[in-house]
């Protein structure tokens, strides 16, 4: 309970998300089904649960310590590379292979508990890349190993490298924010990032008009970039003293960084579900699939973030 | 006391694990029937294909679920077979006729008529992962002494892939479950496998799964 009084303006923060999404879940929602039952709302419904973990998550994590946090960040980690994993072919004979894949997930978070940056950084560019190759050639095949070996390493340096900087957000010193901690940090990039999807979302939804990438995607367009980035903006502004050490200037930028490389991750991670032809399964079916829909953004946005911020406050 | 254990079992370790491990996709859960008696004849890809299907039930309802399982196999040794008639509550068959006079299926019947739900895989055994085998006749068989009992066709994609038969390392692959619409007694044996058939293949073809050469 110590920590509840360590961040308050992080706990006012979050309790004033939560009034919003209980706002948002049991009034708006459902008035919002009364009015037009034909409106596919599964995709709001998908994108509040998701905040409800989130919120949750920090509220507990706020509580009990960072590290309850960063478990959570490695679960979630896991659940993108299962999702990953099932979606994307893959050689009977590299069963086992995939096993070796998940158990990134530990060593990684092991790495950013114990604090080396070092190795956090290179373990999956460097050593996984070098090494997940060996189980590979003894329990696998050579006809089509380089393929399934290229594909493998994608899925861990999206789902699991570039997700866990959000990781190492945590364990950021206090001094480096002095007003949320590194947790602060953390919140602030995912709320940007899931307010900057939303927007998208819902203004290329309202107005139809020229898309961005009309090859891939026919919900994302111009007006809504424009509409996300100034709600992106709009909110890094306002949450940025209560959250962070970044100036006005500073917290503008940041929005602004935040909706075009969440704009990419989207636009990259639509291409991938385009090729392998599986459109929003998340939302077509009422089970597990759908995390990676919620994370596409945040694999980008993730790194990103951290290397600016560790350079504007070295 | 058993019934309790059953309950811890599913509800401490079987459930946590099949939903955060595996994650399940189930599609048109409606047709899933709450109440007996019924015959549910899935695909068989895995061990863990008892424990997924077992999940998919409220708990309330799964002291009426049982899956029907070899005698020779699950009843080889006493702490294995403890385990599969109280725990996971099997109804045990003879698969090899002992004398002719045998019935085999007597007991499922039984449970039938006792109005429980039976879990048959009409492959018989596991098999190739992700391959379906030929389909054994015991359903149509049931369903001849029960022409009121629904056999719901149901096709598993996934679980031969993170377990498959003779392999002891799980590795994480989301489970898709679809369940079709009940099938009933044809007038013969033959006429009611081959509806069995043609809707298992109208499921299978559902499931776009990538591919896994």
């Amino acid at each position: 309970m110590f920590n509840l009084f360590k961040y308050p303006q992080l706990v006012t923060v979050i309790s004033a998300f939560i009034a919003l999404l209980l706002f948002v879940h049991f009034i708006l929602l459902p008035v919002l089904e009364r009015m037009d039952p034909d409106l596919e709302l599964d995709k709001l419904a998908s994108r509040i649960r998701f905040w409800w973990v989130i919120l949750l998550g920090f509220l507990v994590g706020v509580i009990v310590g960072d590290k309850f946090l960063l478990i959570l960040i490695a679960f979630i980690c896991f659940l993108a590379l299962k999702e990953f994993l099932s979606i994307t072919p893959s050689r009977r004979a590299d069963r086992r292979v995939l096993f070796f894949a998940y158990l990134t997930i530990p060593l990684q978070f092991y790495w950013i508990w114990i604090g080396w940056y070092g190795m956090f950084v290179v373990f999956i560019p460097v050593y996984v890349f070098l090494f997940l190759p060996l189980p590979m050639t003894l329990l696998g095949e050579p006809a089509g190993f380089l393929r399934a070996l290229s594909l493998l390493i994608w899925i861990v340096m999206t789902a699991v490298f570039s997700l866990s900087h959000l990781g190492f957000l945590l364990v950021l010193p206090d001094s480096l924010n002095p007003a949320a901690g590194g947790i602060g940090l953390a919140f602030f990039l995912i709320v940007l990032v899931q307010v900057n999807d939303a927007a998208q979302f819902i203004f290329g939804g309202i107005t139809k008009d020229r898309k961005v990438i009309p090859k891939l995607s026919a919900s994302r367009t111009w007006s809504g970039l424009i509409g996300g980035l100034g709600l992106t903006v709009l909110v890094a502004w306002l949450l940025a003293p209560w959250l962070t050490p970044f100036s006005s200037i500073e917290a503008i930028w940041l929005g602004v960084l935040v909706a075009i490389t969440g704009l990419i991750g989207y636009i990259v991670f639509t291409a991938i579900k385009r090729d392998l032809d599986f459109e929003d399964r998340g939302t077509m079916t009422p089970g597990h699939g759908g995390i990676l829909n919620r994370i596409d953004s945040l694999v980008y946005t993730a790194p990103l973030f951290y290397h600016i911020i560790t350079y504007l406050y070295p | 006391m058993i019934p309790l254990l059953r309950v811890f079992f599913f509800v401490c370790i079987v459930r946590p694990l099949i939903m955060i491990i595996i994650g399940l996709n189930v599609f048109d859960k409606r047709r899933l029937p709450l109440t007996g008696p019924a015959i549910i004849a899935p695909n068989h890809n895995s061990h863990l294909d008892t424990l997924t299907l077992l999940s998919v039930w409220p708990i309330s309802k799964i002291d009426r679920v049982h899956p029907v399982a070899a005698a020779d196999y699950f009843l080889s040794n006493p702490a294995m077979a403890w385990f599969s008639l109280n725990v996971i509550g099997i109804i045990p068959i003879e698969r090899q006729k002992k004398d002719p006079l045998d019935d085999p299926l007597a007991t499922s019947s039984e449970a039938l008529e006792r109005g429980d739900i039976l879990i048959i895989f009409p492959e018989g055994s596991r098999g190739l992962p992700e391959i379906m085998d030929s389909f054994k006749s015991g359903i149509s068989r049931l369903a001849e002494r029960h022409p009121d009992v629904p056999i719901v066709p149901v096709f598993m994609h996934g679980l031969g892939k993170s377990l498959p038969k003779g392999d002891f390392v799980l590795v994480p692959f989301f489970c898709d479950v679809f369940i079709g619409e009940p099938v009933y007694w044809q007038g013969s044996v033959e006429a009611t496998m081959a509806a069995y058939k043609t809707s298992m293949e109208s499921l299978a073809a559902k499931c776009d799964a990538p591919a896994w050469e």
